[in-house]
């Protein structure tokens, strides 16, 4: 069982994790402890592995720390769905093994504190009796997410996805 | 077929023609980044690749702005530790007071024209005021280029600014950039280049302005195409060209006839209303600086109107030059003189209190105008502070007065 834990559109880099907690400024902290610290204390304090993220529009906007991905994935995100990520957001989150999914009408249909069930395999999101299809995640995001990240995936094969 | 600065670009590096929406893997040309990120970088290079060479260290260059000087002995740690990979792998590093990385690479003129220049930074959108696809990335994707030099990037669909008129009075590049995200909002220009028509008038750095601000409206590239004084200090390459044929996904027009300076509302970077809408709200800190606004010109303009004024005492008003180069400019005739002397604080060349990590950090319910590029709750500082942003010229104006104030109507 999965909590869905459900923000707005525009949702910046600043909200995910705030410059001061950057692991630069805080080397001997867990970043995974700072997600959300300020922005959804909720969150911050009551988010366990597996949870979901539904966003609107441009989930990541901002800067490009890496950290805000890394925070979630410590938290162990089960995914984020999103009508539209922030592009240098998106590759972070592919280069990690995160999986973000655009998918405009589930997200619409997904409120906060809803619990569910999510089934990555066949992409779907089963909630109340209901089950909501969610969009193949690109053959390329894909490879990356399976191997483990990009650093593993150039390990394995010995060059970058596409090359 | 006609192509855009950006197609140009990718299709020289690919070795063949691109179109939108194909991913390619190439080589950058340059690739930045800077002490916030860098010791993570080594982190990945060295326990998750196992390496501990980079692959070319000619295409790297390091630049220490973000918290310099060092603020904590972890960050000092952090900045040695990169000192000494430099050194051992032969990679050029600008350390603490050159000046923020966005500038540095332009003055250096490590960024040139039709150059793939990547940045473990988002504000690398800036290396397009000089016609270079500058782009921002995180810390694996340049960790990945550290370790076998090549990354993968999909090529984007351009869309063009069409500019017409010049500025007014009182009104400049950053009303200008603060306009844009006003019209194309924080995510019109997602995946996409911006390519800035009808400005070739515009010296290098108003394009800077703007292109450090493309990133604002989720753009991938912020380009200007060559001219002026970029033709004369920079080299471009005869395959870069504004192509009459090429195609723009979408084409903004603005007249600079009809703009009014501008301020965007906290916390979001859209939330942009002309200046006059907001005239007599109190502030407690002023900042003057960042990769958007802190060169010599912006503080030029910021002493003009401080001449013979002073700061008010209810305002603290950080000034911190974008580069040495720029302080040296400033120092060389009397700009640093009428700053401090009005009651300016003058700190390190760098990020300064740009992100909020040092030199000026808000307290709780601070109010700043910044004329930085960014104003998201708690970027500074207390999440209860918040920030405005704002030309140069209205920085210093509202500086005089510790109010929101409009340079134009400023009583002397
Ligand atoms: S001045 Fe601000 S926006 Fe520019 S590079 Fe430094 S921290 Fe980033």
């Amino acid at each position: 069982m999965a909590r869905i834990w459900k923000f707005g559109s525009d949702v910046d880099t600043d909200q995910i994790v705030p410059g001061r907690y950057a692991p630069y400024m805080r080397p001997n902290e867990d970043v995974g402890n700072a997600a959300f610290i300020e922005a959804n204390p909720l969150f911050n304090q009551q988010a366990v592995p597996g949870d979901i993220i539904v966003a609107e529009n441009n989930f990541g906007c901002g800067s490009s720390r890496e950290y805000a991905v890394t925070a979630l994935c410590r938290r162990q995100v089960g995914v984020i769905i999103a009508k539209s990520f922030a592009r240098i957001f998106y590759r972070n989150a592919v280069n990690l093994g995160l999986v973000l999914v655009e998918a405009p009408q589930v997200v619409d249909q997904l409120s906060d504190g809803d619990i569910c069930v999510l089934d990555l395999d066949q992409n779907r999101i089963l909630i109340r009796d209901k089950e909501l299809v969610l969009p193949e995640i690109s053959p390329f995001a894909r490879a990356i997410v399976e191997a483990g990240g990009l650093v593993a995936y150039i390990q394995r094969h010995g060059f970058l996805p596409g090359e | 077929m006609g192509q855009t600065l950006t197609e140009q670009i990718f299709s020289h590096a690919a070795g063949r023609p691109v179109v939108p929406g194909e991913l390619v893997v190439v080589q950058p040309d340059v690739v930045m980044s800077h002490d916030s990120l860098t010791p993570g970088i080594i982190d990945i290079l060295q326990n998750e690749f196992g390496k501990n060479e980079v692959f070319n260290p000619d295409q790297l260059v390091f630049v220490f702005d973000h918290v310099t000087p060092a603020s904590t002995v972890g960050t000092a740690d952090g900045q040695n530790r990169v000192r000494a990979f430099a050194k051992q792998q032969n990679i050029r590093l600008f350390d603490i007071g050159r000046g923020i990385c966005h500038q540095v690479l332009v003055e250096e003129g490590i960024a040139q024209p039709g150059l793939i220049v990547l940045g473990a930074d988002s504000h690398s959108t800036s290396y397009g005021a000089v016609g270079a696809f500058g782009s921002g990335m995180g810390s694996t994707d340049v960790a990945v280029i550290w370790a076998t030099g090549k990354t993968w990037l999909r090529v984007p669909e351009t869309l063009r600014i069409q500019v017409s008129g010049r500025f007014r009075e009182g009104v400049g590049p950053k009303d200008l950039a603060l306009y844009i995200g006003r019209v194309l909002t924080i995510s019109g220009a997602t995946y996409q280049a911006i390519e800035y028509h009808g400005l070739d008038w515009l010296p290098l750095y108003g394009r800077q302005t703007l292109s450090s601000m493309a990133v604002e409206l989720g753009a991938k590239a912020g380009i200007f195409p060559p001219s002026g004084e970029v033709f004369d200090r920079f080299q471009t390459p005869e395959w870069l060209f504004v192509d009459p044929d090429a195609h723009y996904g979408q084409t903004i027009e603005i007249n600079l006839e009809d703009l009014e300076p501008q301020i965007a509302l906290p916390h979001a970077v859209d939330r942009v209303v002309d200046l006059s809408s907001l005239v007599g709200t109190p502030i407690q800190q002023v900042f003057l600086g960042t990769c958007t606004n802190g060169r010599y010109e912006d503080l030029r303009q910021a002493a003009d109107i401080l001449t013979g004024n002073q700061v008010s005492e209810k305002v603290r008003f950080i000034v911190t030059p974008a580069s040495k180069t720029d302080l040296q400019r400033a120092m060389a005739d009397d700009t640093i003189n009428i700053l401090v002397q009005a009651g300016a604080v003058l700190t390190t060349p760098g990020c300064g209190v740009c992100m909020g990590r040092h030199q000026g950090t808000l307290g709780k319910n601070d109010v700043c105008l910044s004329t930085g590029n960014r104003n998201f709750r708690g970027r500074m500082g207390d999440p209860s502070s918040s920030i405005y942003l704002v030309s140069p010229a209205v920085a210093a104006a509202s500086a005089i007065t510790g109010v929101v104030t409009d340079p134009r109507y400023l009583e002397r």
